[in-house]
This record gives structure tokens, C-alpha cells and sequence, in this order.
């Protein structure tokens, strides 16, 4: 294909986003669309996949058949988010394989919030309040995202999402209103998860490379800065309500504005993270990287099974 | 040893009435497997009540850059169409 030829296709490529059209996989698309997508596609099932692991260490020490059923159901559900996304990440022609291998071998990032330990059972509910809450204001907007397998695996995943969040709160405001020592337990889980929580929604827009991009795309369809506001204003009265204080000195209603202010977020803390060294960094990768090494033998021998399963069938046919 | 699980398409019914549709694809090592993630996966919460399950490699595709020639034959074929059939106003259900 000549430039001129190219550059045509890209133009009508760019043309049909505008106009609301969805891509499909087989549909023509820029390299950089489809690479993009991969990384973004991938970095949100890597999350997904992940955000498993600090939840999973609660599991068992659930303080109530009610909540370990659920804390069950929701883990399940991550996985879940997780395979719907690989799933649509793999139409974009790259393997599974390929994916799990860039998550191993550390050359893909998953969101940074899932190297923070979770210490007492009060993180689960700071995790499904805060980190479930930012990532469905984070989610929401992709659900019109322009690649068609991307926006119907985003529906899904918005849709199950809100359970997260309510059980997460319920656990929250449970404690807070317990003993004084389980309202201490939870202040002390938002105060961990707080700061975490608002890096979450990504960089400034200042520093945010992808953002104009990733708009035309409608790989985002705010700013990273503007989500964080929404999450902050809707999450700063619920804390109000339960009687926890966000650990922000700075925080102030502005009257003006219709918005909370709030003060300086510690990015360095977040590149640190980011950059592989948060509290749990290594202990996730070794948790994913020996799940998949010792899972080998299984899905060997379920291939195995099925060739022999298949070449009975054949013989029989016989 | 590679050995990966192959693709699966996977199609549910949400209920009787309704057809199937592609809900989204997994891998597992046969057809019962295919059928039983299939399950967890997608009707966690009693999304359908039958699944289809078909290897992604049977399954044939048109090509949409060919989308133009493709589908052109039902272009002009405006007599299809009941609107196509002037008929006069006082005839009535029809
Ligand atoms: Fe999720
Ligand atoms: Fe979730």
C-alpha cells in the first residue's frame, strides 16, 4: 500500500470513530490503534487478574459465612473481567500466551493499587469501596469506547462491578459503626487506601502523555484529572455518612467551584510504584509467575485427555 | 512441552425465544471444558440457560475490506422493500 494510500484509509479510519462506529477486528485499522489498544486491552486484564491477589488473602479469614461468600463471588468475578478482557484483547490478533508472557516477564504493567498489602480484614472493605469505586468511574466512560469488543467486555464488566462496591461500603460502614476498635480499623484502612486510590485514576493531565490521542479514540472520554474530581466528590460524602474522615487536611468544599479541593498528591510515591517498588511488587509477580509454572502439568494433561478423548472417537468411527 | 489450550467461541441463550448470540471466546483443552468455563465465565448470574461452544478455527468469516462487492447485490434491489409499492391512500391495513 503506497503512503497516499495509507494516509486515506486512516482518514476514513478517523472519520468513522467520529461519526460513533465501532471498529471491529476485522475491520482495517492504524498499527498504532491496534497497538494501542493491545497495551491498554492487556494493562486492564493484567489488573484484573492481579487485583485478585490482595482480596484472595482474605478469603479464608472472612469474619462471616455472609461475607466470605461474597468476597468469594467477587474475587471470581475479577477473574472473570479478567478473561472477558483477554478475550478481546486477543482479537486484536496477539495470543494469550504472548500477553501472560509480557505480564511475567514484567515487560506489561497492571495497575499499581494491587502492590499494596492488605493488612486487616477492614482493607476489603476499602478496596471494594475506594478501588472498585475508581475503577468503575474509570470504567463507565469505555463503555462507548470506539473498538466494538473492548466496549461490549466493559458493559459486562460495569454491570457486575456495582456489587463490588456496595459490599465493600457495607463492610466499611459495618465496622464503623462497631466497636471502637473496628471504627479505628477501618479509619486506619482509609487512610492507607485514600491516597492510593485518587493515583489510581492515572497521572495529572499535565504529565498524562496518551490523553489526546486516547480522547479522538474515545479510549477516554475525560481526563484523568476530571475523574479523579468525580471520584473524590462522590466518595468524600459517603465517608461523611459512615463517619470516617479522609485523611486529607486539605480538603475543602469550594463553593464556587461545586468541588471538593483537596490537597497534593505524593506522585513520586506512585513512580516508585510503578516502577516496580511498592510494598507487594514482587510478592504479586511470584504469586501469578508460580500459579502459571505449576499449573503446566495440569493443562498438559488435560491436553493430553482430550487428544485421547479425540482419538478414541476416530477409532470408533472406524 | 507447548501446550496451550485452543480457542473457543462461545454463543448463549439468554432464554427460550430467543436466539443465541457471541458472547466472547475462551480457551479450554475440549469441547465439555470449553462448555463447563463457558458456564463460569459468562452466565454467572443466570445469563442464559443453553451455550454453544465452537472451536474458533471453524469458523469462516467474510472479509470486510471486501465488504463493497460483498453485500452490493442487495443494493438496488429497492423493490424488496414495501415501500417501494405506491398504492393508493384509502387502502387501508396494508
Ligand atoms: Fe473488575
Ligand atoms: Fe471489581
Amino acid at each position: 500500500m503506497s503512503e497516499k494510500e495509507v494516509k486515506n484509509l486512516e482518514e476514513i479510519f478517523e472519520q468513522k470513530i467520529a461519526r460513533d462506529e465501532k471498529i471491529e477486528p476485522k475491520d482495517w485499522m492504524p498499527e498504532k490503534y491496534r497497538q494501542t489498544h493491545i497495551r491498554q486491552i492487556s494493562q486492564h486484564a493484567h489488573s484484573e487478574i492481579v487485583g485478585m491477589l490482595p482480596e484472595g488473602n482474605w478469603i479464608t479469614r472472612a469474619p462471616s459465612l455472609r461475607r466470605k461468600v461474597a468476597l468469594l463471588a467477587k474475587v471470581q468475578d475479577e477473574a472473570g473481567h479478567g478473561l472477558y478482557l483477554y478475550s478481546a484483547c486477543e482479537t486484536l490478533g496477539v495470543s494469550r500466551e504472548e500477553l501472560y508472557d509480557q505480564l511475567h516477564s514484567g515487560k506489561a504493567k497492571y495497575s499499581s493499587i494491587f502492590n499494596y498489602p492488605t493488612i486487616t480484614w477492614a482493607d476489603i472493605g476499602a478496596i471494594g469501596w475506594l478501588v472498585d469505586g475508581a475503577a468503575i468511574i474509570n470504567q463507565v466512560p469505555l463503555c462507548s469506547t470506539s473498538y466494538g469488543p473492548y466496549a461490549r467486555a466493559m458493559i459486562r464488566v460495569c454491570k457486575e462491578e456495582s456489587f463490588h462496591q456496595r459490599q465493600g461500603f457495607e463492610i466499611m460502614m459495618t465496622l464503623a459503626n462497631g466497636t471502637p476498635e473496628q471504627k479505628e480499623m477501618a479509619q486506619d484502612a482509609l487512610n492507607r487506601w485514600w491516597w492510593p486510590s485518587l493515583m489510581m485514576l492515572g497521572p495529572t493531565d499535565a504529565e498524562s502523555i496518551h490523553t489526546e490521542q486516547s480522547m479522538k479514540w474515545k479510549l477516554k472520554r475525560k481526563t484523568n484529572d476530571e475523574l479523579r474530581q468525580q471520584f473524590i466528590d462522590q466518595t468524600v460524602p459517603q465517608a461523611d455518612l459512615i463517619g470516617l474522615t479522609i485523611p486529607d487536611p486539605d480538603l475543602k468544599w469550594n463553593e464556587e467551584r461545586g468541588s471538593y479541593d483537596f490537597g497534593e498528591i505524593d506522585w513520586d510515591e506512585f513512580w516508585q510504584v510503578v516502577k516496580g517498588h511498592g510494598p507487594c511488587n514482587r510478592e504479586r509477580m511470584n504469586a501469578r509467575v508460580s500459579a502459571w509454572e505449576e499449573g503446566t502439568w495440569v493443562r498438559d494433561a488435560a491436553m493430553a485427555y482430550a487428544k485421547k478423548q479425540e482419538d478414541k472417537k476416530l477409532k470408533q468411527a472406524i | 512441552m507447548k501446550n496451550n489450550w485452543p480457542l473457543w467461541e462461545v454463543f448463549v441463550r439468554s432464554k427460550n425465544g430467543l436466539e443465541h448470540r457471541h458472547f466472547g471466546s475462551l480457551h479450554a483443552a475440549d469441547a465439555e471444558m470449553a462448555l463447563e468455563n463457558a458456564r463460569d465465565v459468562y452466565t454467572r448470574r443466570n445469563e442464559g440457560v443453553s451455550i454453544w461452544v465452537v472451536e474458533s478455527k471453524h469458523i469462516t468469516a467474510s472479509n470486510p475490506d471486501d465488504n463493497g462487492e460483498f453485500f452490493e447485490p442487495a443494493q438496488d434491489k429497492v423493490y424488496r422493500h414495501p415501500t417501494f409499492y405506491d398504492l393508493p391512500d384509502e387502502v387501508k391495513h396494508m
